[in-house]
């Protein structure tokens, strides 16, 4: 269990006020200038030190990020884009960030930015998030009026300005290519890599993108040392994670945990426990939608960092973490969750486009029991026809659930579903040879 | 340049090319629908997945830029499986319709499917059905056989400079649409119709025409302006069914213009298939013979300088040359001309009259000036150029008039004669900009030399230009946009009279017999002259005319024409004419026999000698 000394977002239940004065008082903007007079590199591989890997669900290392930005500002300025498109269903984390922490923040991307030699910085939040932008640009403005960003921003020498952009509401705009489009004002598609945006990204220019998460660590990081951080957790999984517990517990809550805490102590200490009792528990999705499920037997020993749930052919994702217990039909859940990749599939490349509704469909009839004994494995061909042969990750996003269900739960499925397929292969029936004339003797 | 391995073979190629192209090199075909050459890349039929090693995932092979070291596999299971799932996912919710489809035959989605389809489908779920979109009188559609590569809307936005085509919606629900569902308010919008992989959008007049196997295919260049783009003109029996693009780089590139692609049309319309002669008003079928002795008795009965004649703009340059012999050598008087109207020309240097900086040379300028011109209407492929020129290199376009929207941004000038002067004589802005940049276009419309003063300004033009030393070796910034097919290979063969004023002399009715060679642009007032028209179609000059001499269009005789850069090119005979009507060429050769009891020339080949040792001589006199 996180000690309260260790944890970086103290105000994450709105205890203390969000403005910038008791923002203060819990340490932040102390002595950015002084932070950021140790230089870049200091910065930077002190974040590298850190070990700190993305909070945004692919979990990237952020100081190898930083360091691919170009070291000399050419003909193109650079920038800075905060990833605040939390639409990951089991997933609201930037969300408690963006209401109560908003300087954390915000001085994280001074400091990022001046990491990366930005001098704008975009903050990308979903549409959904109206209140929470209008509390944070409240707190920039704040921030302006004292100077802590502005010109010479906080006494560092370093300009930045920072401006929010309010999404429409589309999933695949969490997508950092995608997002880039949707700024610059067109449709929300991800672009083809490479080129990446550290060297191509916004309006062309080179640009870093981060989950809101990862920059608002940076400062405390920075503050206490990379050190201190690494010690957290275990190796490469280190740090204080925030984590979502959702689902059927009885608490469902937001906290702030160290990496690799199993995740039974998650759900029993934390969120008060599945509803109707530990062994009632059903499975568990550990990172927010996309992740394939974990069935209870595994749950009693996960701990949940990025490597120990990839070896479990899983992943931490976002850390939304979904309870299902006994009570719901876990086949039928699926279905939704496929349902919902269906709506917010961008439409831009084929696999995608077609696969994502036709799991969907076949899903649906699968909860209804109408689909044929071979449709359970012809599912599986097509999450695997999906993932991996599209331009952004969506295609994994949208398949590993179902990947995942197919995995563990594949018997339910071939209970429920015992209809005799439509064609049998009983008789090898030679190539281009008509059924019809097979079926009649005398033809 | 990097050196890479595709299947084994060893390949270098230039920089910035992709792993597709490097494969094409290594003689690998990839499967695609998205990728084109001459659009941006969109990576999104996803047809083209190829090996690459150290990869866990299939890459698309249109989209990655070729590097050093690559290793590429493109015949393995794992990269066929991988585009036999796509193209599963394609044909899940495409309806397959191929019998009552148009593109059958010719479908991309149909060719591929025989290598990577799956016999059976194992979709089973309802098909969708998207609505249908208006798309204007050309283009027909049927979007639920749309496979969503966005070939159109790219073209749209980059080639066409048109925005009004995109897509809607988003995952299955994704449509193409023209949104407001009007017609694409674009002359080269039927170009998208080629590009379009399945029948999501065809060609509206050719609908359920022919099937492309039963079409003979010729391939020709087009007459609907001074361009010259190459063409495949289709044919099913004798009727022209459809004409396509084909490629050019030097000209056309890929596309055509709507004009050129839907004008075959005309020709089964209004067409002369029989000579016909007037009698107190009334066209009455006549025979050849019966024609020709008239003809030959008018000739006789009046003086040889009381005839003239007229070339017009479509005709091709044998038919020129013939008719110029038949007024030098049967008639000996030169009362001829290919100009309907008073423009000034002066054919004393061949760069007086042609495209001199070439097509290809637009790419190469930094500063194009026109001046009483619109290539958007005059010559839309060569628009399509300058718009190339525009998004690639940021050319600057200034024009004298404002002449509405050209696709492209471009500053307007008030218009006025006086300012092409005032920037002639070096006294403005402009001046100095033509002065600095290192390839300026200069391009002369047709309506400047209409001027009054178009003598004065021309030649203002040339020495402020030669003055500044912008003729150099490889450059001529000096263009005149021809409109019509004809114009430069007529004025290559000398069918002008710049003795006389024969436009004034016919409209004060000086002549008596007057002999138009599809020409239909005079404005005069008949008299009592004796007219004789030989053209293809019922137009004005055969509204006027006393006796019509059935000819060919220019899909029914082979012909050169040269077009406004001066490049002459062949156009073949891909049908026959209708009924009675002759090739133009040997018409003429037949009146000279009537005539003079000798044909002018033996066959064509005879002619054709001719013709290109007439060019050879006048290329000595004005070109060195």
């Amino acid at each position: 269990m996180l000690k309260d000394q260790d944890r970086i977002f103290k105000n994450l239940y709105n205890d203390m006020g969000a403005d910038v004065k008791s923002a203060q008082t819990r340490g932040d903007w102390v002595n950015t200038s002084e932070l950021i007079a140790k230089g870049r590199d200091w910065i930077i591989n002190e974040v590298k030190d850190s070990q700190l890997r993305g909070r945004g669900g692919a979990g990237f290392p952020t100081g190898l990020k930083w360091s691919f930005a170009p070291k000399e500002v050419g003909s193109r300025p650079h920038y800075l884009v905060i990833n605040a498109d939390e639409s990951e269903p089991g997933t609201c984390k930037d969300r408690d960030i963006l209401r109560f922490e908003p300087h954390k923040l915000i001085e994280g991307c001074l400091i990022a930015s001046y990491a990366v030699q930005a001098h704008a910085c975009y903050i990308y939040i979903r549409g959904e998030y109206f209140i929470e932008g209008q509390k944070l640009q409240s707190a920039i403005d704040e921030a302006y009026e004292k100077n802590l960003i502005g010109k010479n921003a906080a006494g560092t020498g370093w300009d930045l300005d920072i401006y929010i952009h309010y999404g429409a509401g589309a999933y695949i705009c969490g997508e950092e290519t995608a997002l880039l489009e949707s700024i610059e004002g067109k449709k929300g598609q991800p672009r083809l890599k490479p080129p990446f945006p550290a060297l191509i990204g916004l309006y062309g220019c080179p640009t870093i993108i981060n989950n809101v998460e990862t920059i608002a660590v940076v400062p405390t990081i920075l503050r206490r040392g990379g050190k201190w951080f690494s010690s957290l957790g275990r190796e490469k999984n280190t740090g204080t994670k925030i984590f979502c517990i959702s689902g059927n517990v009885n608490n469902p809550c937001n906290v702030e945990e160290e990496m690799n805490i199993p995740l039974k102590e998650l759900i029993e200490v934390h969120a008060g426990g599945v509803v109707g009792g530990w062994e009632n528990l059903q499975a568990v999705i550990p990172g927010g939608s996309s992740m394939p499920l974990i069935p209870k037997e595994k749950c009693e020993t996960l701990t949940m960092d990025f490597d120990s749930l990839m070896a479990e052919k899983s992943g931490l994702g976002t850390a939304g973490i979904v309870v299902i217990n006994k009570d719901q039909d876990i086949i039928k859940c699926m279905a939704r969750i496929a349902r919902f990749y269906k709506h917010e599939s961008c439409g831009q490349c084929t696999p995608c486009r077609e696969g994502s509704g036709w799991m969907w469909r076949m899903l649906e009839r699968m909860a209804k029991g109408e689909a044929t004994k071979d449709e359970v494995d012809m599912l599986g061909d097509v999450t695997n026809q999906i993932a991996g042969h599209t331009i952004c990750a969506f295609g994994e996003g949208s398949s590993w659930p179902v990947q995942g269900l197919l995995r563990h739960f594949k018997k339910e499925i071939e209970e429920r579903n015992n209809l005799d397929p439509i064609v049998q292969k009983k008789n090898n029936i030679p190539y281009l040879v008509d059924q019809h004339l097979l079926d009649k003797k005398n033809a | 340049m990097p050196k890479l391995k595709v299947n084994d073979i060893e390949v270098v190629v230039e920089d910035g090319l992709t792993v597709l192209q490097a494969c094409e090199k290594a003689g690998a075909e990839i499967p695609r629908f998205c990728y084109h050459e001459k659009l941006s890349i969109a990576g999104n039929c996803r047809m083209c997945l190829v090996e690459m090693e150290k990869s866990p995932k299939p890459i698309a092979s249109c989209a990655m830029p070729a590097a050093e070291g690559m290793n590429i596999k493109t015949n393995t299971p794992f990269v066929e499986k991988a585009r036999k799932g796509v193209m599963e996912f394609l044909l899940a919710n495409h309806p397959l319709d191929c019998p009552v489809c148009d593109q059958g035959g010719e479908c991309d989605l149909q060719d591929q499917s025989m290598f990577y389809g799956v016999d059976k489908s194992r979709f089973k779920e309802n098909k969708r059905a998207v609505p249908e979109k208006h798309m204007g009188p050309l283009i027909k559609t049927q979007m639920t056989r749309c496979i969503h590569c966005t070939r159109c809307v790219r073209f749209a936005t980059e080639v066409a400079g048109v925005s009004e085509l995109g897509a809607i919606g988003r995952g299955e629900d994704m449509q193409i649409t023209t949104y407001l569902e009007q017609s694409m308010q674009s002359e080269l919008s039927a170009n998208v119709i080629d590009l379009c992989p399945v029948g999501a959008l065809t060609s509206k007049p050719y609908v359920f025409e022919a099937r492309p196997w039963e079409l003979k295919k010729t391939e020709t260049v087009d007459v609907m302006d001074a361009v010259g783009s190459n063409v495949r003109v289709d044919t099913y029996d004798w009727e022209v069914k459809r004409i396509l693009p084909i490629i050019n780089e030097d000209i056309n590139e890929e596309w055509i213009s709507d004009k050129t692609r839907y004008a075959c049309d005309g020709l089964l319309n209004q067409r002369l298939d029989k000579p016909f002669i007037k009698y107190n008003g009334k066209f009455e079928e006549a025979s050849w013979s019966e024609v020709f002795k008239i003809i030959k008795s008018k000739f006789e009965n009046s003086s040889n300088d009381k005839v003239c004649g007229f070339v017009g703009d479509l005709t091709n340059m044998e038919t020129g040359y013939i008719f110029k012999e038949f007024f030098d050598r049967t008639l000996n008087n030169n009362n001829y001309d290919s100009r309907s109207d008073n423009r000034f020309l002066d054919n004393s240097e061949r760069e007086n009259y042609i495209f001199n900086s070439s097509i290809n040379g637009i790419e190469d300028a930094d500063l194009i000036f026109l001046i009483g011109a619109n290539p958007r209407y005059e010559a839309t492929i060569l628009n399509a150029r300058i718009r190339k020129a525009f998004v690639n290199n940021n050319t600057k376009v200034i024009s004298l008039n404002d002449v509405g929207d050209l696709t492209y941004p471009y500053k307007n000038l008030d218009g006025q004669t006086q300012t092409i002067k005032k920037i002639f004589e070096g006294s403005e802005e402009i001046s100095k900009e033509i002065i600095g940049a290192s390839s300026p276009m200069i391009i002369i419309g047709e309506s400047l030399l209409k001027l009054n003063s178009a003598e004065h300004l021309f030649h203002l033009i040339k020495n402020f230009l030669k003055k500044n030393n912008k003729f150099t070796e490889d450059w001529n910034p000096l263009n005149i946009l021809s409109c019509d097919a004809a114009t430069v290979g007529n004025l290559d063969l000398g069918i002008l009279n710049n003795e006389k004023n024969l436009l004034e002399e016919l409209k004060s009715n000086k002549f008596e017999i007057v002999f138009l060679v599809g020409q239909d642009n005079l404005k005069f007032n008949k008299k009592n002259e004796f007219v004789i028209y030989q053209g293809s179609h019922g137009d004005k000059g055969a509204e006027i005319a006393d006796i019509i001499l059935p000819g060919s269009a220019y899909t029914e005789q082979n012909g050169y024409f040269t077009n406004l850069e001066g490049k002459i090119q062949k156009a073949y005979k891909a049908s026959y004419p209708p009924g009675e009507a002759k090739e133009d060429w040997q018409i003429i050769n037949e009146l000279a026999e009537v005539m003079n009891n000798r044909k002018l020339f033996n066959d064509i080949e005879e002619l054709k000698s001719s013709m290109f040792n007439y060019l050879k001589l006048q290329q000595k006199k004005t070109n060195i």
